[in-house]
């Protein structure tokens, strides 16, 4: 039987719009708060997991922050980052090379964005791969947006099943007195809002905010003395696809189907023991093939199968329980604050938006590029 | 220096922009495995064989998933909105990304046959590049 490791602090920076604090900023402020959340100390940190930045990140940060860990970790593979950092953190955690990691991400995306620092859609430049797309004008929500079309063409899915999404989330958003967007929104408003790229219209699309976050993970032994009920990490599982989107198979078919089976057998749990659901929503179609690769209903159905409020904080698969990010926060990969909001629903404090009866069990589902990399975690309380 | 998105040809890419240059699409097959794929690789993707080939298209296709992108920042895209692109698959199989030109956005459609052509990107100092329309 493998170590069990748990998360033992979880915090964001402000979010939202941050106009007067850097990336850093933000990060240091989340890495504060979280281990104040956890108990732990500054120096107890021996592992350093983000990304986000150009090479070097991690030396960047390190030195910002002003430690020095033993284990560094600058995977990047977009959105599903965070899952993976979990799933390294925990075998860093169990063979004894660490004993405390922290996984800390900030952007300020928003506010660079109004700064004129960033271009909301550019892709890579000209080189490798990239030099077979690139030149044809992709957006990266048009390529979402060929996954959603061609789950139409094959399933016969509609936008307003999409939407639905879209307004659940906002629901739960509406619940969190820090989601960015509180106000309750119809079928009818996403599919008045612009069309970005056919078939997703604006409010079929993730948010863009400035903020960070921080989660702490330890070994048993010390999850025990911290501050908090420890939140056990049960299973993790990582798998991808592709990066171009010529490479991939099956637009109807993501990689979840892989990372989320193996990481619920780790855990020893079904998908329907699952009480709670942290699933990465970049766009409304993202949040519809998860549920499919997850095994929550069949190839083909997520359309008819959300059709019923079901992901409502107290409807029958609470999803996104804090707005996510189509109403919440997105600073950019956002995989961090699934762990978060799993964490807060698995302790009992997510105030008005908790899930009731309090769940015992979590899953995080991060994607990341293109609909391209997964990662999973279930999460579980004693 | 050239525009931002044109294709920075290398050594494994160069003869795929060649060919497209004097009008021929091209794509590799593997010897070993009998694949076919795209984009050009030393290796055959499937089994990292070297014993591959490039082979002529037909320049023929359908349609496998598109969108039309209303909305796009940069330049030169920004001025063409709104623009259908999408991924064709060959009648050989491969698959490749394509903008689908000469018809009008609404007008495009999953399983549409389309046929490759040619076209001039970046002006003078730019690339030839093979492009989708449908199939007539
Ligand atoms: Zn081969």
């Amino acid at each position: 039987m493998d170590r069990r490791c748990a998360v033992v602090g979880v915090a964001e920076s402000e979010f939202g719009t941050v106009p007067n604090k850097t990336a850093f900023q933000l990060q240091v402020d989340a890495a504060t708060a979280a281990l104040e959340d956890s108990g732990l100390q500054r120096d107890d940190i021996d592992g350093l997991f983000s990304c986000g930045g150009p090479m070097m990140y991690p030396l960047e940060l390190g030195e910002y922050l002003g430690i020095s860990p033993r284990y560094i970790d600058s995977t990047q593979v977009g959105g599903s980052t965070w899952e993976l950092f979990v799933q390294h953190a925990v075998a860093a955690l169990q063979v004894g090379q660490i004993e405390v990691a922290l996984l800390v991400y900030g952007s300020t995306a928003k506010s660079d964005l109004k700064r004129g620092v960033r271009f909301g859609d550019m892709p890579p430049a000209g080189r490798g791969p990239g030099q077979f797309e690139n030149v044809h004008g992709p957006t990266l929500i048009s390529k979402y947006a060929m996954a959603a079309m061609r789950h139409m063409h094959e399933f016969g899915t509609t936008s307003e099943q999409l939407a639905r999404v879209s307004v659940d989330t906002r629901y739960n958003a509406s619940l969190n007195p820090l989601a960015t967007y509180r106000d309750l929104i119809t079928v009818e408003d996403v599919l008045d809002s612009r069309m970005i790229a056919d078939p997703l219209h604006l409010l079929d699309c993730c948010i863009r905010s400035d903020g960070g976050g921080a989660v702490i993970l330890t070994t048993e032994e010390r999850a025990r003395s911290c501050r908090k009920r420890p939140v056990w990490v049960l299973g993790t599982a990582g798998a991808q696809s592709h990066l171009s989107m010529s490479q991939w198979p099956d637009f109807t078919d993501l990689v979840a189907r892989r990372s989320a089976a193996e990481a619920l057998a780790k855990a020893g749990v079904g998908i329907n023991d699952i009480d709670v659901f942290e699933l990465y929503d970049s766009f409304t179609i993202t949040v519809l093939l998860t549920l499919e690769a997850l095994g929550l209903c069949g190839r083909g159905e997520s359309g008819a199968f959300v059709s019923d409020g079901k992901l409502r904080v107290g409807g029958s698969l609470p999803t996104n329980t804090d707005g996510g990010g189509l109403s919440c926060n997105q600073p950019g990969m956002r995989g961090l604050f699934l762990l978060i909001e799993a964490a807060r629903q698995l302790r009992g404090e997510a105030g008005e938006r908790q899930v009731q009866p309090r769940p015992e069990l979590a899953l995080c589902n991060g994607t990341g590029g293109y609909l391209s990399s997964c990662g999973t975690v279930v999460l579980g309380v004693d | 220096m050239a525009a931002w998105y044109l294709p920075i040809p290398d050594s494994e890419s160069e003869p795929f922009w060649n060919a497209a240059a004097e009008g021929r699409l091209v794509y590799q097959h593997c010897r070993s495995c009998g694949n076919d794929y795209h984009y050009p690789r030393a290796r055959c993707p499937h089994c990292w064989s070297d014993q591959v080939e490039w082979r002529d298209a037909s320049g023929r296709g359908t349609v496998y998933t598109y969108s039309v992108v209303r909305q796009n920042p940069m330049p030169p895209f920004r001025e063409r909105v709104p623009y259908a692109v999408g991924i064709v698959e060959l009648e050989e199989g491969p698959r490749m990304m394509s903008a689908l030109v000469e018809a009008r956005p609404e007008d495009i459609r999953i399983g549409l046959p389309v046929e490759v052509v040619f076209e001039r990107e970046g002006g003078d100092d730019g690339m030839v590049v093979p492009r989708f329309r449908p199939a007539r």
